[in-house]
């Protein structure tokens, strides 16, 4: 099993859940987070008051996948959710020991 | 009936004109008749009797025009005195409200809704009678102290033709949103306990005095009532912006800066509340200024267009400003300009025609957008919502100015046909204007500065450093503004 952690631009986030969907993804979690890597943020001026704005609105995917199914998941989500620009998000690969499912105690893939 | 403009009356005319003439010759051939006819009643017993019943018909009339005139002038100051109320609530509360950062929200509309009640009930008991009783040079007297003899007679020293209950009412409006105004400075810092004793410290010590010495018959800067040095303070230059700004500026250097400031950003937390804030502010100085002529009368008129053409110049400047600075135009911007220009036309409303509006207005944007964006960094002070910036600022140009544009034509307030401001010829005024801006400014500045040291003496002013980082609404009152996930 692997847990895909993908940090993607908030503006391609429908694109990429549609495209998991199409390719049979029946479960993830999204939370809205906000950060920067390389992308420069903006400056915001209020009565002659610069902010720079550097940590930016991105949105977070998880889900943790059997082993097949891990690189049509990373392909799908890099066509989807690339702009080219600066700015695109990360994926990260780790692997997971063990999962449950609360409901009735089942094991390993299963509960996926 | 289709019938547009001048050929409607132009057609009125002609058939008015025919009608003229066909009955001319009539009435010429019925005159001897017509003029005998009354001689012999006159001359009979009825002497005393038609001419007494004509006068009683004609003190009648007059009673009516009078009874109308003041039905009408009635309706227009209540609704004026509701307007200006609504500057404060929601007005100066929503603008100020989404100034600031979200975890102070409510703290700052408290406290103008704090002023709304407890400045209303002061003011019925003493704080009327302090403004406009009596005749003193500085204050007013407990002649009117909970607001005895105020009834449905007109006061004629003040407004003629309304009742003094209303008249009361309406300037009590204008006792709220001046110490309103000065929470903009002293915003997500200062205690709620502190605030409130200070304001209704402020508004016996400062506000009143002020208000009479401008206002109040036998003021001494009065300048329709017998003032030493007629200053020119149509709806509130000196004795709301300038006060309240001073004394802001007092305020948020005897307070000290945000714990942060300037380094931490502290941007406003909803722009969109001061959007709807502004705008409600513009729509409520039409009260407070066409109001303040105190009369549904032409100089009401006056004073609401000179009010609307600064508000709108003044956005436009400070916009251009900004445009030029920075390359953009911003809502926040633009807002804060309008409201800068309608500061600054506050005392000038009933005095200028709508060309020297524009004017006043345009510098008013700009020199506001200056004090706020750059006189403010230079000396550092954390003027947190720009109080002075924009209040203080705005209400001196304001006074000046209003010295400069005043014309006779407009108001006629030293006489008919005598010169008011300098484009009158009369220079005079401006040095009357600097002389009460002048007095104003040392008036509010002291008497702030003596109020803060008792105040910081019995109630403490600023709130300890972790509760400024927790936010006032949960600790000064116990509540958030958003509870979202609830």
């Amino acid at each position: 099993m692997m847990k895909i952690e993908a940090i993607i631009q908030p503006s391609r986030f429908e694109s990429v859940k549609d495209a998991l969907r199409e390719i049979g993804i029946e479960g993830m979690t999204v939370t809205e987070v906000r950060g920067h890597g390389r992308q420069k943020g903006h400056t915001e001026v209020y009565r002659g008051r610069e902010y720079t704005v550097d940590l930016l609105p991105k949105i977070k995917l998880e889900m943790v996948l059997p082993d097949a199914l891990v690189n049509r998941v990373v392909d799908t989500i890099l066509k989807t959710a690339k702009t080219g620009k600066i700015g695109d998000g990360k994926i990260f690969l780790s692997r997971v020991e063990e999962a449950i499912r609360i409901r009735n105690e089942e094991r390993g893939e299963n509960a996926l | 009936m289709k019938c547009v403009g001048w050929k409607c009356s132009f057609s009125f005319i002609l058939v008015l004109g025919a009608l003229l003439l066909t009955v001319a010759p009539l009435l010429a051939q019925q005159t001897p008749a017509s003029s005998a006819a009354p001689l012999t009643i006159v001359a009979s017993a009825a002497t005393s009797e038609i001419p007494r019943a004509v006068n009683e018909k004609l003190a009648q009339l007059d009673k009516d025009v009078k009874a109308a005139q003041s039905s009408a002038d009635n309706a227009w100051m209540l609704v004026s005195a509701a307007l200006v109320l609504m500057m404060t609530g929601p007005g100066l509360a929503l603008f100020y409200g989404g100034l600031v950062r979200r975890k102070n929200t409510l703290a700052i509309m408290m406290q103008s809704f704090a002023l709304m009640a407890l400045i209303t009930v002061m003011w019925a008991l003493v704080g009327y009678s302090l403004c406009f009783g009596g005749d003193g040079h500085f204050i007013g007297s407990f002649e009117h102290a909970f607001l005895r003899g105020v009834g449905a007679d007109p006061n004629p020293d003040y407004a003629g033709t309304i009742p003094q209950l209303t008249f009361m009412v309406y300037q009590l409006m204008f006792a709220i949103i001046t110490p309103a105004l000065i929470t903009g400075a002293t915003a997500e810092r200062m205690k709620f306990s502190g605030t409130v004793l200070f304001l209704a410290l402020w508004f016996l010590a400062v506000y009143a005095p002020l208000a009479h010495m401008v206002w109040g018959k036998g003021g001494f800067l009065n300048a329709s009532l017998g003032g030493k040095f007629p200053t020119l303070d149509f709806a509130g230059g000196t004795v709301v912006h300038i006060s309240s700004g001073v004394s802001a500026l007092v305020c948020a250097l005897y307070l000290g800066k945000r714990t942060g400031y300037p380094k931490q950003p502290m941007p406003p937390h909803s722009l969109v509340l001061s959007f709807i804030g502004a705008c409600l502010l513009w729509v409520g100085w039409f009260g407070f200024n066409a109001g303040s002529a105190l009369a549904s009368n032409s100089l009401a008129t006056s004073a609401f267009v000179a009010t609307h053409f600064a508000a709108a110049a003044a956005a436009l400047s400070w916009s251009a400003a900004e445009w030029f600075k920075n390359g953009r135009a911003s809502a926040l911007g633009a807002i804060s300009g309008a409201v800068a220009g309608l500061v600054a036309i506050t005392p000038a409303a009933g005095f200028v025609g709508p060309m020297p509006a524009l004017a006043i207005g345009l510098i008013a944007g700009v020199v506001c957008y200056w004090m706020v964006t750059k006189v403010k960094a230079i000396f550092g002070y954390d003027d947190a919502l720009d109080a002075f910036g924009v209040h203080g600022a705005g209400g001196t140009i304001g006074a000046l100015l209003t010295g400069v544009f005043a014309q006779q034509v407009i108001n006629p307030i030293f006489g008919a046909g005598k010169a008011v401001g300098a484009l009158d010829g009369h220079w005079g005024q401006v040095g009357n204007q600097l002389m009460g801006v002048l007095i104003a400014w040392v008036f509010a500045l002291v008497g702030t500065l003596v109020l803060l040291k008792i105040v910081d003496l019995l109630t403490g002013i600023r709130v300890p450093e972790e509760h400024e980082i927790e936010g006032l609404d949960i600790t000064q009152h116990g509540e958030e503004a958003y509870n979202l996930e609830s």
